[in-house]
């Protein structure tokens, strides 16, 4: 899905002319945003089927009662790479290829502003992939802690925990490297005339998901090198024995975990917010409230992450606050589903592969979004907490909030990178199989955590063995549609029907002035920017 | 396959809720669920009976009942919320498409309608709080309790030890009852396959029971769903929480924190029964109690010591250890014909003792008699391939102790 002709731009040959490597010297040197966008985006797509895979083997073991396929250790193991793969591999990293992609190109600049920067961030994550995969052959296996590596059970665990560790350092130097890149360029490479509440949204929840980034991840860099000093170094912060405490542990994750739910979901939102106006024939509505509302749910997030902690025996004082503070996280996101739901209406709407995927997500967002409403209270989060209840409600925010966003954006822009349309009828297939398929693996797991199934158990009682029959029908369904993923795009990098330079005639911005595919070098100059490509 | 598991459902816990006068919360629970299966998915709603549950199970204590109502009416608001908000979805979808030909309005802003959407969902969220502060405030009170009962986590089992009360001194452990077996699809799965343990925890019905729970290795989470009742246990730290049962039974839960290795088998079983059988079951541990503490120099044959060792092993050895001795390396190292189980017996007996630091061998020490100790160290050093031939007695064990 890269633009390789950069014959076409009449000039600008001069720039091009010295020796440009050709082959691999070219991914591994490049210092092109189109490029790393590209790299960024099959490296996901390929952790994504990793993870993918993982979560089958989970739900082929969950299938019927009883232990048959992988022993319990190997299952611990399976859902913590699951999860750390998904989220710091697959889902992260997605959104950072459609911001190298685009915000260049939505603002007007030639290229990121630390262009050689932007290569290294991107090549940090291969290894990082690497130490967390790889760790599954090292004697103890993998980190078997899940993706929240708790202590003193992440102390118990082999080397493949030290892997871990370092696989998160270097993913946190790759995050924070990328987020002060994109925040340097949104900020300094405007052209002239876009002001900050002209700029596209997708920008704006880049803005504030990086400063997001640049807030959390050195905090979770501290924690694991806590854990690793408590595993090698005889230091006890987290062991009891020595003056430390455990939950200590769980505070400074979830100082980080917390803010990290919006840095996932902040540019789906963004991608949705270009998305539904387009296929609206309409702007997008109330453009300020949704400026206000992201960096609001931004600066939130930093103060609600003892939800994740409400049996851990934190004070009552304690949980009456971060109850009512959660709760209060649920104003800035109704009033963003409300603007969506707005600026459809009374518009002239068509339901493109893009428009599915956005409304797919506006469903089931919602739902998990008022799921979420449900274990906010923390009298009922009690009975629900390490249920299948908190499993499903997070897999509807990432899974359907992330992932279909992320579907909706590679759809949306596949014609402005390649050139050429996408087949459309594969494309409807996939969203609607993958509509159908992601509520029948998820949907029951509800009923499943009410009855009190436990979360991360490779075995489970008999009462709950209809719910996840249904569930890994549901999961291998899902599982097995993304490949249809990969059939469109490779048909769509070869060939296919042209597309122009706006191949939706609602899109707005200044990415749909350039001709497609996009030139390699756009931009040199910065374009003239009037009210007709404005977002606000 | 379906109808098989079907049947086991919910268990007697349904069982005891079709006879009793809960009938509200019953068709409550079936109402809602339905509706949401109904309305967001469509699937399921013929099959929205008893045999599938959807909700929370139910509560047999004052604040698990107050949990459930406030989860029923969080369920309505929020399928309310979600019904007025796609209702508008779905008549735009069909209603303002281009195909019917509709012309796209160009309004992007409205102030008004813009704070209204703001400031309505903001009061009923003040109008939520109150009942879940109140909620919250009971379930936190663990003052004035008629007995106080301490859990202790371990990988992977309970210890329950009774701190106040008639029972004040009785104290064991609580292990999985599921046979092996039936875990490796090698027998036929029984009705409360993983949820069923050796000797679950005995409280009289009616009394205010506070929980202490603490843990010896990991963090591990004692839950009861009935009860609403879900504390980790900590390492290190005492946490408290209580409950009231209303109804004499047998109550499951379990572990909901992640422990390791076995995890999802080490259930919590709580038995509440009438205040006649929990003193004639207090007297009779106490009895036990009296009686395996027996004469601690007594001097145990090497056939007898082994035949209570190789029952010890099994239920806190052979999770990690294995039946046959040979372990799960490199984590799980094996004892047959391993250097601490045929060299030294003192270096032997202290690692059991007193575990491994940074793995997941513990302390038995704390766990077990001088008695178990000695028969498991011996059972170790006679079974397999370790034919030593040698057998400990507790007095070894009781003198090592103090060192």
């Amino acid at each position: 899905m890269h633009a390789t002709s950069h014959t076409g731009y009449a000039g600008h040959h001069d720039h091009d002319s010295h020796a440009h490597p050709t082959g691999w010297k070219r991914w591994v040197t490049t210092t092109n945003h189109k490029d790393i966008g590209s790299m960024y985006l099959w490296f996901s797509f390929v952790m994504f089927l990793v993870g993918g895979a993982m979560s089958l083997i989970i739900r082929a073991e969950l299938f019927t009662p009883g232990l048959q396929y992988v022993s319990p250790e190997f299952y611990n193991q399976m859902l913590t790479l699951h999860a750390l793969i998904m989220v710091f591999g697959a889902i992260m990293p997605a959104f950072v290829g459609f911001a190298n992609w685009m915000i260049p190109m939505m603002i007007g600049a030639s290229d990121m502003a630390f262009a050689r920067m932007n290569n290294w961030s991107f090549w940090l994550l291969p290894p990082a992939a690497i130490l967390l995969t790889a760790s599954i052959f090292v004697p103890g296996g993998a980190a078997g802690t899940g993706w929240t590596l708790y202590p003193p059970l992440s102390i118990q665990m082999g080397m493949g925990m030290d892997m871990a560790i370092f696989a998160v350092h270097i993913l946190g130097m790759s995050s924070i490297m990328g987020s002060i890149n994109i925040i340097t360029t949104i900020l300094n490479m405007r052209t002239p005339g876009m002001t900050l509440m002209k700029m596209p949204l997708f920008c704006w929840t880049w803005l504030v998901t990086a400063f997001l980034l640049i807030a959390s991840m050195p905090i979770l860099a501290g924690a694991v090198t806590m854990l690793l000093t408590d595993r090698h170094f005889g230091t006890s912060f987290f062991a009891a024995a020595g003056g430390g405490d455990p939950v200590l542990f769980q505070h400074i994750f979830w100082f980080f975990g917390h803010p990290e739910v919006y840095i996932i979901a902040l540019p789906a939102f963004g991608v949705v917010s270009h998305v539904i106006p387009a296929f609206s024939r309409k702007p997008l509505f109330g453009y300020v409230s949704m400026v206000y509302a992201i960096a609001a749910i931004g600066l939130i997030s930093f103060f609600v992450w003892a939800h994740h902690m409400y049996v851990t025996g934190i004070p009552l004082t304690g949980q009456l606050y971060f109850m009512y503070a959660t709760m209060l996280i649920a104003v800035p996101t109704g009033v963003k589903v409300f603007n969506w739901v707005t600026t459809m209406w009374r518009g002239s709407l068509t339901f493109e592969t893009p428009m599915l995927f956005a409304l797919g997500f506006l469903v089931l967002f919602t739902i998990g979004g008022l799921t979420g409403l449900v274990l906010a209270m923390t009298a009922v989060d009690i009975q629900l907490q390490d249920t299948y209840y908190v499993v499903a409600h997070f897999h509807y925010v990432m899974v359907a909030g992330a992932l279909f966003s992320a579907y909706a954006g590679l759809y949306f822009w596949l014609p402005k990178w390649t050139g050429h349309m996408y087949n459309e009828s594969i494309g409807k297939l996939h969203f609607w199989l993958s509509m159908i398929f992601f509520n029948i693996a998820f949907f029951p797991q509800h009923f499943l955590g009410l009855a009190g199934m436990p979360r991360r158990i490779p075995d489970y009682a008999q009462q709950f063995a209809d719910f996840n029959v249904i569930s890994g029908i549901g999961a291998f369904g899902f599982g097995f549609s993304q490949l249809l993923v990969l059939v469109v795009v490779f048909q769509t990098v070869r060939g296919g029907a042209r597309a122009g330079s706006r191949p939706w005639d609602g899109a707005h911005g200044l990415e749909w002035t350039l001709p497609s595919p996009a030139p390699y070098h756009t931009f040199e100059d910065p374009p003239p920017f009037n009210q007709a490509e404005a977002h606000g | 396959m379906l109808c098989h598991a079907a049947r086991h459902l919910a268990g007697e816990r349904e069982k005891m809720a079709r006879n009793s006068n809960n009938r509200d919360a019953n068709s409550l629970r079936h109402g809602s669920a339905g509706l949401l299966i109904a309305g967001l998915l469509g699937l399921f709603s013929s099959a929205a009976n008893a045999d599938w549950a959807l909700n929370l199970q139910e509560p047999v204590t004052a604040v698990a009942r107050r949990v459930y109502a406030l989860h029923s009416l969080l369920l309505w608001v929020i399928v309310a919320i979600f019904v007025g908000v796609f209702a508008v979805v779905t008549y735009s979808l069909f209603q303002h498409r281009k195909s019917k030909g509709h012309k796209a309005a160009d309004f992007h802003d409205n102030t008004a309608v813009e704070l209204i959407w703001t400031i309505v969902p903001a009061l009923i969220l003040v109008a939520i709080a109150f009942p879940a502060t109140s909620a919250l405030v009971d379930m936190r009170d663990t003052s004035e309790p008629d007995l106080t009962v301490k859990v202790t986590g371990y990988q992977w089992k309970w210890g329950y030890e009774y701190v106040t009360g008639d029972a004040a001194g009785i104290k064991y452990l609580s292990v999985l009852s599921t046979p092996r077996d039936q875990i490796e699809n090698k027998a036929p799965k029984g009705e409360h396959y993983l949820l069923e343990v050796d000797r679950p925890l005995v409280v009289p019905v009616g009394k205010k029971v506070r929980i202490l729970t603490t843990s010896n290795d990991v963090i591990h989470n004692w839950s009861v769903p009935a009860f609403a009742v879900k504390t980790d246990a900590v390492p290190g730290f005492l946490r408290d929480t209580w409950f009231r049962a209303e109804k004499e039974g047998t109550y499951r839960g379990q572990c909901s924190e992640l422990c390791g290795k076995d995890h999802g088998f080490m259930p919590v079983v709580v038995e509440v029964v009438s205040e006649a059988k929990y003193a004639a079951w207090v007297a009779e541990q106490k009895q036990q109690m009296a009686a395996v503490a027996g004469d601690p120099n007594k001097v145990w044959t090497l056939d007898e010591m082994v035949a209570l060792g190789e029952k010890v092993y099994t239920a806190n050895c052979a999770a990690c250890h294995q039946a046959s001795g040979e372990g799960l390396p490199p984590a799980f190292p094996a004892l047959n014909g391993s250097k601490i189980a045929t060299g030294p017996k003192d270096a032997h007996l202290a690692i059991v003792l007193k575990g491994k630091a940074g793995t997941a061998m513990a302390a038995f020490g704390e766990q077990l008699s001088d008695t178990d100790i000695a028969a498991v160290v011996s059972y170790e050093r006679n079974a397999w391939n370790n034919k030593l031939g040698e057998v400990i007695q507790p007095a070894e064990v009781k003198a090592l102790r103090g060192k």
